[in-house]
């Protein structure tokens, strides 16, 4: 039964093809000119390249962390591009010139941009490699003053804002990975939501890695005035390559009073071959502030790629009566690794958090949650309720919790709970014998698992991480 | 014939347990078959139903003509033949009427019939969830989670009640069960015995034989059916214990 399974894994990576498309690349390797060269080739305003260069600084003389339950070999900087953009600029306003290729490449993956084609509801921000090709929906957006634009774009148009909260949440000097990429960051997205608006539409950022040796270091900003909402996309897609490609983002995001932030990724990088060979590093700090009372940031992932993922979106519940949400479901297959989890710092009065994780492992794959709770002195009546949760699939792979708990205040309130299963041989034969195949057996037992996360995801999410997950584990259980 | 077993023998590991088993189960009948803890008699069950564990070392096992070592136990189970689990198994997050409805359409494909959507396939089911005096809200509950004992084997004899098998094979479904529960699951039983179909009651004990009337009892001891009768074979082993056949049984 057990290769039945496999086969079902097994399924062909089916984003990991290559785009010919013309690129204006930098010689590999990082020095002070590299970060300059960036800067100036985007006409950045003098306190970017500050932050950049105190960025850099600051990243030499620090080390990659080893804390995670993953080992992998160190990605070697000098070799690394830092820069990789289409050769054709896009204008702002049309797609007319952006190159066919490009467009076609988003198009077989499933995101048109063409005005004719694109999702209703949804508006794109495309990233390909360092840059921003394409925004859809802006002329739409903007009528309802919501800003959704490249970073390079917010540079230009709104430094004050970008001044004001870049790197407010995530400074450059709190690890090693976001050290480096707001010394090297090349775009990102931009979403700046207006007192008391409610975005009209979903807000999605689409990346693509493309070239064989460029890092993409993008970076995330999204600021929430008092009382508005925004649900905001993140999916992502490499080729499939042999070697291993870094991908170190950063993601801020700032809500303050009564406004609500709703983030969900679906993350599909290339995981590298069977035998691990290749695939994305993903090492990506996401974090959220509820500065303002009231104020929400929800978190939902849903992890299907990468080689080896270190990633904890995490919640800093400022504002009284703030609350932060984790949803997670992390899938490993063959030799991925995967060390992901969140935190949640509570400040604030009666602030609450949530956090269900969902880890499937399968093939030899590692798979860890890590989170923190941690309620400071001020978190009076603060209360969080985890739930992680495992699956085996298979008895080559493994799933790993590592709950850490700080609680600073007494009437602070943390509840955790734990389980490990295993689809086993039980649950298959009672499948089996009301007349269910094998395949449709995993993909029930799989959807029943991530349930509760999966319920957390829009719509059109859902399925696609439903189908993902059907995909990635096709031919695994037995 | 539904079911003809001949000469079976079963083993799991290295550890023979069906040591060369016949039964001839026709349309219309209901047999039960009992026998001490450790006879053979839930191996018989699962080996029926194709359970991976178990493997069939000679003898053959025929459902409605067809050899069963050539079909998989979910080809078995589309077939039409049905196992009442003796500890039914849950399934998180997968709601009872999601597994029921693709149960009901695989078997309906098999079939060549078309398929019911949820809406069709919820009145289809609330029709017979009363024949197990069912609570509809055990629609939206995950398969078996959280359910009492009673609940979990009243909920095998509704998915009975849903796919309609020719042949039901039921492996202790009355242990654990309180006599309201064994009322309730033995009447649904009856409900669901016809003409065209065929039960096979495996149990420990005589008392659910108040209520489910064989036609035939068979004695199963050490992995053989050492004694076959009508009705008063139960009453008498309730009487004299499974020693008295197995003394009998060395005595002849």
């Amino acid at each position: 039964m057990s290769s039945n399974i496999e086969n079902f894994l097994d399924q062909p990576y089916e984003a990991g093809f290559t785009s010919d498309v013309e690129m204006d690349s930098f010689e590999p390797g990082i020095d002070e000119e590299t970060i300059r060269k960036i800067s100036a080739i985007k006409d950045e305003p003098q306190f970017l390249l500050d932050f950049r260069l105190k960025a850099f600084e600051h990243w030499k003389t620090m080390e990659e962390p080893d804390w995670a339950n993953v080992s992998y070999d160190k990605p070697n900087f000098d070799d690394i591009i830092y820069y990789s953009a289409p050769k054709e600029k896009p204008k702002k306003d049309s797609l007319d010139e952006v190159d066919p290729a490009i467009l076609e490449t988003y198009e077989k993956l499933g995101i048109p941009l063409q005005e004719q084609k694109m999702l209703q509801n949804v508006a794109v921000d495309a990233v390909f490699d360092s840059v921003s090709v394409a925004t859809t929906f802006k002329k739409q957006l903007a009528e309802a003053g919501v800003i959704f634009c490249s970073v390079n774009e917010a540079v230009e148009e709104y430094p004050e804002i970008v001044e004001k909260y870049l790197g407010s949440v995530v400074p450059y000097t709190d690890n090693f990975y976001a050290a480096l990429n707001s010394a090297v960051f090349s775009d990102g997205s931009f979403v700046y939501v207006p007192k008391g608006v409610t975005s009209p539409m979903e807000l999605s950022t689409y990346f693509r890695i493309n070239t064989q040796d460029t890092g993409q270091f993008e970076r995330t900003l999204i600021v929430c005035e008092e009382g508005s909402y925004v649900s905001y996309l993140e999916g992502c897609t490499a080729p499939q390559f042999d070697t291993n490609q870094l991908h170190a983002a950063v993601v801020e995001l700032v809500a303050l009073e009564d406004a609500e932030i709703k983030y969900s990724t679906v993350q599909n990088w290339y995981a590298g071959d069977e035998d691990g060979k290749g695939g994305i590093y993903n090492f990506v700090t996401k974090r959220g502030v509820c500065e303002g009372d009231n104020s929400k940031i929800s978190w939902t992932q849903v992890e299907t790629g990468s080689a080896v993922t270190w990633k904890y979106p995490s919640c800093i519940l400022k504002g009284d009566n703030s609350v932060g949400e984790f949803y997670s479901v992390a899938l490993t297959n063959h030799h991925q690794q995967a060390d992901t989890g969140t935190k949640m710092v509570h400040i604030g009065e009666n602030t609450k958090s949530t956090i269900i994780s969902k880890g499937i492992s399968a093939g030899v794959s590692q798979n860890s949650y890590r989170g923190l709770v941690k309620m400071m002195p001020g978190a009076e009546g603060a209360r969080n309720y985890s739930e992680c949760d495992s699956m085996l699939i298979g008895d080559r792979c493994g799933a790993h919790t590592f709950p850490y708990i700080d609680v600073r205040n007494p009437s602070a309130q943390v509840e955790h709970e734990a389980s490990t299963s295993r689809i086993g041989e039980d649950q298959m034969f009672y499948f089996l014998q009301r007349g269910i195949d094998e395949e449709d057996a995993i993909s029930m037992i799989i959807s029943g698992f991530c349930k509760d996360v999966f319920h957390e995801l829009p719509m059109e999410f859902a399925v696609e991480a439903r189908k993902l997950l059907g995909i990635k584990l096709e031919g695994s259980v037995g | 014939m539904l079911l003809e077993v001949k000469d079976l023998h079963v083993r799991a590991g290295d550890e023979p347990i069906l040591k060369g088993v016949n039964l001839e189960v026709n349309a219309g009948e209901v047999h039960a078959i009992m026998g001490p803890n450790g006879s053979g008699k839930s191996t018989l069950a699962k080996v029926l139903a194709g359970h991976p564990a178990y493997e069939v070392t000679s003898g053959s096992l025929h459902f409605e003509g067809d050899d069963l070592s050539e079909l998989d136990t979910d080809e078995r189970a589309r077939a039409g033949l049905f196992l009442a689990f003796q500890y039914p198994v849950e399934i998180p997050g997968v709601s009872n009427a999601q597994f029921m409805r693709q149960a009901y359409n695989e078997r309906r494909k098999a079939q060549g019939k078309d398929e019911l959507d949820p809406l069709q396939f919820d009145d289809h089911i609330r029709e017979r969830m009363k024949i197990v005096d069912m609570d509809p809200k055990f629609l939206d509950r995950s398969v078996n989670v959280d359910f009492s004992g009673g609940e979990k084997k009243r909920n095998e004899i509704l998915q009975m009640a849903v796919l309609e098998p020719t042949l039901a094979v039921l492996d202790e479904t009355d242990s654990g069960l309180d006599i309201d529960a064994l009322r309730t699951v033995a009447g649904g039983i009856n409900s669901l015995s016809g003409e065209d179909n065929a039960v096979v009651l495996v149990t420990h004990y005589q008392r659910i034989l108040d209520y489910v009337k064989p036609d035939y009892v068979h004695v199963m001891t050490d992995g053989q059916i050492v004694k076959s009768g009508d009705k008063q074979l139960a009453i008498d082993l309730e009487e004299h214990g499974y020693d008295w056949v197995t003394e009998e049984q060395g005595a002849a």
